[in-house]
C-alpha cells in the first residue's frame, strides 16, 4: 500500500507505470508482427519450396523389379524358375553403427564372413539411402524370429525376392547357364534404371545371352514413407512388365540320358536335329549345380570347383576345342571326291607309314602293320591314315581349308547362348599372320587326319556332321526355340537360319561318304561296329582319337602305360538314320582313348533315346521345317 | 486498445457478485480455456493419436488450472510479506539441486523429493519478479542507481545458478522476469541502452562459459543446413513443416511431416511447427490473436492494479509469458537459436505449465483483490 507521504509520487508512479505498459504492448505487437512476417515468408511466400521438400520427405521412388522368364525344354520341363524368399537388407543411412547392427543381428539369424565380407564391399559402393542385401534366403523361421525383433533395429528389413531357381540341379548348367549378383564391370554395361530393385543378371549360357528378353521391364512404384522409410501406402505405380518365358530345342531327357551316359567321364555330347538346326542335347561333363551360384556362393566351394582338375566349371562343348582326329577324313574324302581328286575305287598301298619325298620322317598309321590296298570305302571304314596322308598332299593346304570353312569348322557356329569359342582350320595365310612362319607340306599331312593345328569344338562339330547329313544345309544351330510372354501367351517362334549352304559339286559325293560312314559302323570291319550290329536304324558315323601330347619316332604307343590323362581323346561323330537324318551327334571323351569303344556307344544312347524312346524315327519326311 | 478503455468500474460492477467473489477473471480464464482446448486438439494429432497423452494432458491442466484458482483466492498483501521468504526457499534450493541435483538429458535440474521431483528453477521463475518488485516497491520510482545495482544482484544471482544447470532456457526467463519488473519501474531507456552495449559486449565471454551443446545450438541456429541429419535436423524439418502448411494447413491429423514422424520433438517444443502445418497460416493468426488477448488483458490488470508491488509483479509475469511466446516460435520458425522452451499451454508438458497457471492465478488474485475507489 503507498503511504500518504507518497501519494504525489502515487499518481507520478502510476503515470510513469501506463506509460511503460504502453511501450510493453507496442514492443509486444512488433515482436509479434515480426513472428507474423516470419511465418507469411515460409508459408506463403517460400510455400512452394516447402512443399516440395515436405513430398521428398515422404514420397519415394520404389523400383519394381520384374519378374524374370521361366525356361523350359522342348517339351515343356521346367529348367529355371522363380522362388519366393526373403532377404536382409540394410539401409545404411537409417543405421547408426552397421557393424554393431550386423553383431546384434547375428544373435537372431545365422550370418557368415562371407555375408559380411559381400555386404560391406557393396557397402563402399552404393549409395548411402539404398538397401544392400546381407543375407538372402532366409528361412521361415529367421523371419519370424526378426519380425518380432524389427523394432529394435531401425533401417533394417526384410526384404521379400524371388530368387531364381534350377530345379533340375546340375542338368545342361552349361546351355542354361545360371544368373548371380551384378557386379561393377556388369553395372557398366546394362541400363541401371532398368534394373533398379534386381539383384541378379545372367552370367553364362542362355540367361547370360537372353538376359534382355528374359529380364523385361522395371516398373516404378510412388510409395509414401515416414521418417524411418517404412513404405505406408502406395501413390502411384506403372507396373513391371515380366521377361518372356523361353522355350528351349533342348530335350531334358536325352540331354539327361547324354549326361549319364558320360557318367564320370569328361568330355561333351553335342546332338543337333539336322532338319532345323536345333539343339537337342548340349551337355559338358563334369558339371555342377547353378543353384550354387544365386545366392553368392561361399568361396571353398567355388575354389573347389575352380580348382578341380576334372573342370567342372569348363563348358566343354561350347569352349573345349580339341583335336577332330581321324573324325574329319569324313569331310577330306568328301573334298577329294568334290574336287575330283579321288576315284573312289582306286586303291593305294598303305605299309603302315607314310613318308614324303626328300624327308626322312615316318607318318605313321595308327594300324602299325598297315591296312594294306586302301579305296576310299575301306579308307573310312578302318580308318586309315596313309590315304589321307596321301590324299591331304594331293589336295592341298589351300583346298582343304577352302573346303572346311562353310561348314564352321573355322568360325562360330553362331548359337544363342554365351561362350562359344571358334574353332580352326588352318591355312597358309593363318599361318603367316599366327605363326609368321610359312606353311610345311607335312603339316598338311597331318591336317588329313584332323590332327596338326585342326582345333574343333564339339559344338561346330555335331554342327558339321548335321551340316554333311543334309548334304551341305548349314543352318545355325539354335537352343532357343520360342518366347512367351507370361502375360498373354503369345508364343513367337525363332527362325531357323541358314548360315550358309556348302556349294555342292555332285550329290553322288554326298552320297558315297554317306555310304562309307554308315559301313563305318554296320559292316564288320567299321570302327564303330560294335554300336552298329544290334541298331534298328541306319547310322551313318565316324570315330575318331586325337592325340593329346606326340610319340617320338620309332617309339611305341602302348595305352596302358600312359598316365589316363595323357591319353588319346576319343571322338565320334554319327547321325541317323543315315539317308534320312532326324539327329547328328559329337561325341568327345577326353582321354577316353578309343572313339569306337568309349565315345562310339555314347551318341549310340543319345540317338536311341530321340529316335526311339522319343519316337522321332517315325516322324514324317522332312517334319521339321528346312528354308 | 479497446480493452484499455473500457471503464472499469462498470466491469467490476456488473462481474462483482460471481467472478469477482470467486476470484475469477473472466477475459483471461476464456483466454486460458481456448489455449487449452488448442492444446488438446493438436496434441491428439501430433502424438500420432494418442489419446492417454491427451488425457495426460488433461490431467496437467487439471492441475494447473486448481493451481490457478487456490492462488487467486490469495490476497496480494500477504504473498508481498512472504516474498523474500519465497525467495530465501527458492535460492536454496537451486544450490540444493547442484549439489545433489538428479541428472536428466545431461543437465543437473532435478530435486527428489521422495514423492515428486521438482524443478527449484520453476519456483525462481515465480520468486525472481516478485523479489524485485518488492525490493523496489517500497520506495520511490523510478529507482536510484544504488537501488538498480541491489535489484540486479537479485537478478543476476539465481539467473546463474541456473545457467549452471545447465538451463539456458530457464536462465533466460528467469532473468527476464526480473528484469522486465526493472523495466516497468521506469528505469531511463538511456541505462537500458547502456545495458543492452553491455550485454553484447559480452557475449563472446558468454560464448566461453558455454556447454558444448550449447554452442552447437548457436551455431546450428546460425547455418541449420550444415548438418542436416544431425542437429540441424530439428530446424530444417520444422521448416519444412511450417512452410508446407501453407496458407490452410494440410488439415487437421494430414500433416505429413508430423505424422509420419519427420519433425522431431512435435508433442512438446516443436508443437507449434505440427500446428502451423495442420491449420496453416489462418490457424497461426487465431493462436495468435489468442495469445495477445491474453497479453492485452494482463497488461490491463497490470495498469489497474492499485500498488507499485502488484502493478510490477503483474507487467513482469505477463511479459515473461510473452517472451516464452515470442522464443518457442523464434525457435521453430528458425529466427532463433534452440532453447528448450515450450510453448506456453499448448506444449505437451507439466511443470513450466503449472508455473504459467500460478502466474496466472497471481494476475487474477491482484485483479479481484482490488479495493474498489469511491467514485
Amino acid at each position: 500500500m503507498a503511504k500518504p507521504t507518497t501519494l504525489k509520487d502515487h499518481f507520478r508512479e502510476t503515470r510513469l507505470f501506463t506509460h511503460r505498459a504502453i511501450t510493453a504492448l507496442v514492443f509486444t505487437i512488433v515482436l509479434m508482427l515480426l513472428l507474423a512476417i516470419r511465418l507469411v515468408n515460409l508459408q506463403v511466400i517460400e510455400h512452394d519450396t516447402y512443399a516440395v521438400l515436405s513430398d521428398n520427405n515422404r514420397v519415394h521412388i520404389a523400383a519394381l523389379p520384374p519378374t524374370r522368364g521361366l525356361i523350359f525344354d522342348r517339351n515343356g520341363v521346367l529348367l529355371a524358375q522363380n522362388l519366393p524368399s526373403y532377404s536382409l537388407q540394410i539401409v545404411p543411412e537409417q543405421v547408426d553403427d552397421v557393424t554393431a547392427t550386423i553383431e546384434q543381428l547375428r544373435q537372431l539369424i545365422a550370418i557368415t564372413e562371407d555375408d559380411e565380407q559381400r555386404f560391406h564391399k557393396r557397402y563402399k559402393s552404393s549409395r548411402r539411402f539404398k538397401p544392400i542385401t546381407l543375407r538372402t534366403r532366409l528361412s521361415d523361421e529367421e523371419v519370424a524370429r526378426f519380425a518380432v525383433n524389427r523394432h529394435r533395429f531401425p533401417g533394417v528389413d526384410i526384404a521379400a525376392r524371388l530368387y531364381r531357381h534350377y530345379p533340375q540341379g546340375s542338368l545342361a548348367v552349361h546351355a542354361l547357364g545360371y544368373v548371380g549378383r551384378i557386379n561393377e564391370r556388369e553395372l557398366q554395361h546394362i541400363d541401371a534404371s532398368n534394373y533398379e530393385g534386381t539383384d541378379f543378371i545372367g552370367k553364362t549360357g542362355v540367361e547370360k545371352f537372353y538376359e534382355d528378353i528374359l529380364h523385361g521391364e522395371v516398373g516404378v512404384q510412388q510409395v509414401e514413407t515416414n521418417a524411418q522409410g517404412r513404405t505406408l501406402r502406395i501413390l502411384e505405380q506403372t507396373p513391371p512388365e515380366p521377361g518372356l518365358n523361353l522355350h528351349l530345342t533342348l530335350d531334358a531327357d536325352i540331354q539327361r540320358v547324354a549326361e549319364q551316359a558320360l557318367g564320370e567321364e569328361r568330355g561333351a555330347v553335342v546332338a543337333i536335329d539336322p532338319r532345323d538346326g536345333s539343339v537337342l542335347v548340349l551337355a559338358s561333363m563334369p558339371g555342377f549345380d547353378p543353384n550354387l551360384f544365386v545366392g553368392g556362393i561361399d568361396s571353398k566351394t567355388y575354389h573347389a570347383l575352380r580348382d578341380s582338375l576334372d573342370q567342372p566349371l569348363f563348358n566343354r562343348a561350347l569352349r573345349g576345342r580339341y583335336p577332330p582326329g581321324s573324325t574329319l577324313k569324313s569331310f577330306i574324302g568328301l573334298a577329294g571326291l568334290e574336287y575330283g581328286v579321288v576315284e573312289p575305287d582306286a586303291s593305294i598301298y598303305c605299309p603302315g607309314w607314310y613318308r614324303l619325298d626328300g624327308d626322312d620322317h615316318k607318318y605313321r598309321d595308327w594300324k602299325k602293320s598297315g591296312h594294306g590296298p586302301v579305296a576310299l570305302n575301306r579308307s573310312l571304314v578302318e580308318s586309315c591314315d596313309v590315304y589321307y596322308y596321301d590324299l591331304a598332299l594331293t589336295l592341298g593346304i589351300d583346298r582343304i581349308s577352302s573346303f572346311l570353312e562353310p561348314f564352321g569348322l573355322n568360325d562360330l557356329t553362331g548359337i544363342d547362348t554365351s561362350g562359344e569359342l571358334a574353332g580352326l582350320v588352318p591355312s597358309r595365310e593363318w599361318k603367316r599372320r599366327a605363326k609368321r612362319e610359312p606353311w610345311y607340306p607335312g603339316e598338311t599331312l597331318i591336317t588329313g587326319i584332323g590332327q596338326g593345328f585342326n582345333l574343333v569344338t564339339p559344338l561346330a562339330l555335331a554342327s558339321a556332321t548335321a551340316t554333311l547329313s543334309t548334304y551341305g544345309q548349314h543352318l545355325r544351330p539354335r537352343i532357343v526355340a520360342a518366347t512367351e510372354d507370361p502375360d498373354t501367351g503369345d508364343v513367337v517362334d525363332f527362325p531357323v537360319v541358314l548360315n550358309i549352304a556348302v556349294p555342292v559339286e555332285d550329290h553322288a559325293n554326298w552320297h558315297y561318304i554317306i555310304k562309307a560312314m554308315t559301313d563305318v559302323v554296320h559292316s564288320p570291319r567299321g570302327t564303330a561296329r560294335r554300336i552298329g550290329h544290334d541298331a534298328p536304324y541306319e547310322i551313318a558315323g565316324k570315330t575318331g582319337t586325337a592325340q593329346v601330347f606326340g610319340i617320338k619316332q620309332d617309339e611305341e604307343y602302348v595305352e596302358e602305360d600312359i598316365q589316363k590323362r595323357l591319353r588319346d581323346h576319343a571322338l565320334f561323330i554319327a547321325f541317323a538314320p543315315a539317308h534320312e537324318p532326324k539327329i547328328a551327334v559329337a561325341v568327345i571323351v577326353e582321354n577316353g582313348g578309343s572313339g569306337g569303344a568309349v565315345a562310339a556307344p555314347i551318341a549310340r544312347k543319345v540317338m536311341d533315346a530321340w529316335l526311339l524312346d522319343k519316337g522321332h524315327l517315325d516322324d514324317a519326311p522332312n517334319a521339321g521345317e528346312t528354308p | 486498445m479497446s480493452l484499455l478503455d473500457t471503464p472499469v468500474h462498470d466491469l467490476g460492477q456488473r462481474r462483482r457478485s460471481l467472478a469477482q467473489n470467486l476470484h475469477i477473471d473472466p477475459p483471461l480464464l476464456l483466454g486460458l480455456l481456448l489455449l487449452s482446448g488448442i492444446s488438446l486438439f493438436i496434441l491428439y494429432s501430433a502424438s500420432g493419436q494418442n489419446i492417454d497423452l491427451v488425457w495426460r494432458q488433461v490431467v496437467r491442466l487439471g492441475v494447473g488450472f486448481t493451481v490457478m484458482f487456490t492462488i487467486a483466492q490469495l490476497n496480494p498483501a500477504p504473498l508481498k510479506r512472504w516474498t523474500p521468504w519465497i525467495f530465501a526457499i527458492g535460492l536454496g534450493l537451486l544450490v540444493a539441486v547442484l549439489v545433489a541435483g538428479e541428472i536428466g538429458k545431461g543437465a543437473q535440474r532435478w530435486l527428489d523429493l521422495g514423492v515428486f521431483r521438482f524443478q527449484p528453477s520453476e519456483v525462481m521463475k515465480l520468486a525472481m519478479p516478485m523479489m524485485v518488485a518488492w525490493y523496489l516497491s517500497d520506495h520511490p520510482l523510478p529507482p536510484t542507481a544504488k537501488r538498480l545495482a541491489i535489484a540486479g544482484l537479485i537478478i543476476i544471482v539465481p539467473t546463474l545458478l541456473i545457467a549452471r544447470q545447465p538451463d539456458l532456457g530457464t536462465a533466460l526467463l528467469v532473468a527476464s522476469a526480473g528484469i522486465f519488473v526493472l523495466l516497468f519501474a521506469g528505469i531511463r531507456w538511456r541505462v537500458v541502452a547502456g545495458f543492452a552495449a553491455l550485454g553484447a559486449a559480452l557475449a563472446p565471454v558468454l560464448w566461453y562459459f558455454m556447454h558444448d551443446y550449447q554452442r552447437q545450438r548457436v551455431l546450428t541456429f546460425l547455418n541449420p543446413e550444415q548438418d542436416p541429419l544431425g542437429a540441424g535436423y530439428h530446424i530444417i524439418q520444422s521448416k519444412i513443416a511450417i512452410g508446407s502448411g501453407g496458407l490452410y494447413g494440410k488439415g487437421w491429423l494430414n500433416g505429413t511431416q508430423s505424422q509420419l514422424n519427420f519433425l522431431p520433438e512435435r508433442s512438446t517444443d516443436f508443437i507449434f511447427a505440427a500446428y502451423a502445418e495442420e491449420f496453416g497460416l489462418f490457424g497461426i493468426l487465431v493462436l495468435l490473436a489468442i495469445y495477445l488477448f491474453i497479453i492485452m488483458r494482463g497488461l490491463l490488470i497490470a495498469v489497474q492494479a492499485q500498488d507499485t508491488f502488484t502493478r510490477l509483479l503483474a507487467g513482469s509475469l505477463v511479459m515473461t509469458f510473452f517472451i516464452y511466446i515470442f522464443v518457442n516460435i523464434g525457435m521453430v520458425t528458425g529466427l532463433l537459436p534452440v532453447v528448450g522452451l515450450p510453448l506456453p499451454l499448448v506444449s505437451y508438458g507439466g511443470t513450466s505449465m503449472v508455473t504459467l497457471m500460478a502466474a496466472f492465478g497471481i494476475l487474477m488474485s491482484i485483479h479481484t483483490h482490488r479495493k474498489l475507489l469511491p467514485r
